[in-house]
């Protein structure tokens, strides 16, 4: 089943682990090779398996743009390296840290003990320079998922891995041969910057906004009337229908394996094999379009979870989110990975070949679209792009419609039906408030929706509704609560919040343990949030509130209104925030308290 | 005629922003607050997977002593504009002219400042700062509050400032500030400026302001009513955000009573300059 590669792999890193693991009682190993290499980059990023790792978290000298820059890294690794557990092992990994700066790791969509998520201030203190922490925990699940630092800014200076866990029986699918495919972001700049322009100018980093020329274009094609509705629409709300990234290809370079696209990362197959793609979107704040022009893929699973097989042309990845699927390369020798960014600003690429130094052609950037008033929950067929014109621009002027008062109460069954499009209430720390610029008139879930840039290209695109996790809904009980959470935001400011209050003004969510709750999310932004919560799954239901899709991390384009049910089965304090680095950063978190 | 159209345009501008600022988007409370909403149903149901039991060592992993994540959404960021640094020639002076404004400060709560002011190689001519504080008070309004200080023309002035300044639909930046010095001499200053993008790099900033004093100030040759009004055009070039630099036009004008001074000191009492400067932030 596996190649012979691989096995070669799993040996020597086996080894290497044995070596290490070895090495952790006595802390005078580790540093001998480390400061010899002090500060270079090790390339590739290495695989290290078995059930004791040392990881050492240190600064490394590193160039992805022509520029030298420090970089965090794990072993001097960027992407850390892979880690390979198997289901059911205990895992002990001791992670140092060698920096002048306090770090953690976090075990992105891994089940375990709070003292154990990497969290600081929740978890655990942090680790401080010079100390170093031990994880130790007995890996329940299977699949692919990542880690990375839950410090600062550290994430977005490299300091992210790919995890694979293997699973204990066989999994629903086969294959010959695998690959990592970990897509991430990088910038010279320091992100601390990044997100001090973005409050000084929160449109610092778009230069595809709409200009006197497309006004006139607009007005060639469309008419006078239709554009200029249009930019009464927009200007009116004082948004932009570019805004889809905050960050873009201006300061990032998209790695794919910590490769930029002039590198051309490459996975070797052989003719014949079924091989399997793990993909990670390990950035910071890009959103991805996966496509491997010339092949189909199959998607198998979603967050490490199985999904029922369903073969696409491409597929939108959210940021911290992974898909496992499987190619079957045949008549070329080379394959383009093309991995563009959601604002099309630029792409990570590398290829898929027979041997190394082959290469297909790269394609060029799909156009870019704008936002229309449907991903403003604004009403509208959400996949029909043309359909905002048709909105006559009282619909949406923002302070127009709410004040019909909101159908009647609703109960905690009747609260799940997101599929209707009934004018939507929203919290009252909302009125008013000045960090809150957009509010959702008529969300839907709109599962079923390619997002912006994906409607109608041509190709099958991938959506939540096609994935269908391959497993019955594991607890299969009815959350007996359902709690109504808006993510707000204020583009202008630069400022993000859960129902318009920053992390550090709101009170945790407390849940009790072995309950079953529901989550409805509202997305009154015009970004796209992709929202995480520790410690628990996030099971994504259907337009018929069943259900549906088992996931770490849920995709909220702007404009929608989602469903899912948490089954409080870890005792602790966890995470709850958008995985937009700089949105978190920014408050767009919660603390979720699951207590007896 | 074109700057008839600005101040036409300004006035609509205000307008509109008066009752954008009083509009305020209304929230429908939910129904029912999240936490009430459970209607627990004792359940009946029984998961299929078991909920674990918990043990000692659960709780413990659970709940170390910890102060909670720290977190960075309470930062203090600054902000500073020098929206014109430039030299402006025509008529028979050439001067150098700065308007700058700054804030530091959160979301919601900022100490702003402000300060324009014109010299020629010789003298100050005219020369003021502001201190505000400002608090976000609606979605796109910021009410503000504090001081400005007159350096010249003599003699110099103190004032209370109160205002408010804002994003206005259609991106237009507003600032309306309303003062109050000694003797009860009062002024107001309307703003307002636009962005233009021809390219995403190529910038034309249409801006008028309007002076108005509450009653004459002979000491500083200013009559009452509407005082003086500057309307310009800058076109700019961002090779960074940060930095760019521009060519305009700028139209002086003075009115009524101070129209009347500067014409028995035997001054222009209307002016057309052109400009170049540098727009800068940091």
């Amino acid at each position: 089943m596996k190649s012979q590669n691989r096995t070669a792999l799993s040996r020597r890193t086996f080894v290497r682990g044995l070596a290490l693991g070895g090495a952790a009682a006595s802390l005078g190993f580790a540093p001998a090779s480390i400061w010899a290499q002090r500060n270079s980059l090790r390339e590739p990023t290495s695989t290290l398996s078995g059930t004791n790792f040392e990881l050492t978290i240190d600064e490394t000298t590193v160039n992805f743009t022509g520029a030298s820059r420090k970089a965090i890294t794990v072993n001097h690794s960027l992407p850390a390296p892979t880690l390979r557990w198997k289901q059911g092992d205990t895992v002990t990994l001791r992670v140092s840290n060698m920096t002048s700066e306090d770090t953690s790791i976090h075990w992105h969509g891994i089940l375990l003990p709070a003292n154990m998520d990497g969290v600081p201030g929740l978890s655990f203190h942090g680790i401080s320079p010079g100390d170093s922490y031990l994880y130790r925990f007995t890996v329940k699940q299977a699949g692919t998922y990542w880690y990375h630092s839950h410090s600062a800014f550290q994430e977005q200076r490299g300091l992210y891995g790919a995890l694979v866990i293997d699973p204990a029986e066989r999994p629903p699918f086969q294959y010959d041969r695998e690959h990592v495919v970990l897509l991430s972001d990088w910038t010279d700049e320091d992100p601390g910057r990044v997100l001090a322009k973005l409050k000084k100018q929160s449109d610092y980093y778009n230069f595809n906004q709409r200009t006197l020329g497309t006004l006139f274009s607009d007005i060639r094609n469309k008419g006078f009337g239709t554009t200029l509705s249009d930019r009464l629409m927009w200007g009116g709300m004082r948004m932009r229908p570019t805004d889809l990234a905050d960050v873009s290809g201006y300061t990032y370079t998209y790695l794919m394996n910590g490769t930029g696209p002039n590198g051309n990362w490459t996975g070797i197959f052989n003719k014949g094999e079924r091989v399997l793609l793990r993909f990670i979107n390990g950035s910071s704040m890009t959103y991805f379009d996966v496509r491997i022009p010339g092949m189909k893929m199959t998607v198998v699973a979603a967050d490490g979870q199985y999904v029922h097989p369903v073969t696409v042309d491409e597929f939108r990845i959210a940021v911290a989110e992974t898909f496992d699927v499987i190619v079957e390369p045949s008549g070329q020798d080379a394959y383009t990975i093309f991995a563009q960014s959601m604002d099309r600003t630029g792409y990570a690429a590398g290829s898929l070949a027979t041997r190394a130094g082959l290469k297909a052609d790269i394609p060029k950037l799909d156009s870019r679209q704008l936002l229309t008033m449907a991903d403003m929950g604004h009403g509208g067929n959400g996949t029909d792009p043309h359909a905002s014109h048709n909105v006559p621009p009282a619909a949406v002027d923002p302070h127009d419609g709410h004040n019909i008062p909101s159908a009647a109460p609703q109960d905690s069954h009747a609260g799940h039906n997101v599929s209707s499009s009934s004018m939507q209430s929203h919290p009252f720390s909302e009125k008013g408030n000045p960090l809150v610029d957009s509010q959702a008139m008529a969300p839907t879930a709109r599962l079923d929706d390619p997002g912006v840039g994906l409607r109608h290209n041509g190709r099958k695109v991938l959506t939540y509704k096609d994935l269908k996790s391959f497993f019955e809904d594991p607890d299969g009980r009815e959350p007996e609560r359902t709690f109504e959470l808006h993510l707000t935001g204020h583009m202008e400011k630069f400022a993000w919040s859960f129902d318009g209050t920053k992390f550090s003004n709101a009170d945790p969510l407390v849940l009790e343990y072995g309950e079953r709750v529901r989550i409805v999310l509202v997305n009154d932004t015009m970004m796209t949030h992709p929202i995480h919560l520790h410690g628990m799954w996030s099971d994504i239901e259907d337009d018929s509130g069943a259900f549906h899709l088992r996931k770490h991390t849920v995709d909220m384009p702007p404009g929608t209104k989602r469903a899912y049910r948490v089954r409080a089965d870890a005792l602790g304090r966890w995470a709850y925030h958008c995985h937009l680095l700089l949105h978190m950063e920014a408050g767009m978190m919660r603390e979720v308290r699951v207590i007896e | 005629m074109l700057r008839a159209r600005l101040r036409l345009f300004l006035l609509m501008l205000l307008a509109v922003c008066a009752t954008d600022a009083l509009a305020q988007e209304v929230a429908i409370p939910s129904p029912v607050p999240p936490q009430e909403q459970q209607g627990k149903i004792q359940a009946t149901q029984q998961p299929v997977t078991p909920i674990p039991p918990l043990t000692e060592e659960d709780r413990a992993a659970a709940f170390p002593g910890l102060g909670g994540h720290p977190a960075h959404d309470k930062k203090v960021f600054s902000f500073v504009l020098f929206d014109q640094l430039e030299w402006r020639t025509g008529g028979e002076t050439e001067t150098v002219n700065w308007d700058m404004t700054g804030w530091i400060g959160g979301d919601v709560h900022r100490l702003w400042f402000r300060t324009e002011g014109e010299t020629d190689e010789k003298r100050l001519h005219e020369g003021e700062a502001q201190l505000l504080y400002g608090r976000a008070f609606s979605r796109w309004w910021d009410f503000v509050a504090g001081v400005r200080q007159d350096i010249r023309p003599d003699p110099a002035r103190s004032w209370a400032a109160i205002g408010i300044q804002g994003l206005a639909p259609h991106f237009f930046e507003v600032r309306a500030t309303a003062y109050v010095g000694a003797s009860w001499r009062t002024q107001a200053r309307f703003e307002a400026e636009y962005e233009m993008l021809i390219t995403n790099r190529l910038i034309l900033q249409p801006r008028v302001e309007f002076n108005l004093s509450g009653k004459s100030d002979p000491e500083r040759s200013i009559g009452s009513g509407l005082t003086s009004a500057e309307e310009g055009l800058r076109l700019r070039y961002e090779f960074r955000r940060e930095f760019a630099p521009y060519v305009g036009i700028s139209w002086n004008q003075k009115f009524g009573g101070t129209a009347d001074f500067a014409r028995a000191e035997g001054e222009a009492t209307r002016a057309t300059r052109f400009t170049v400067g540098i727009r800068a932030w940091f």
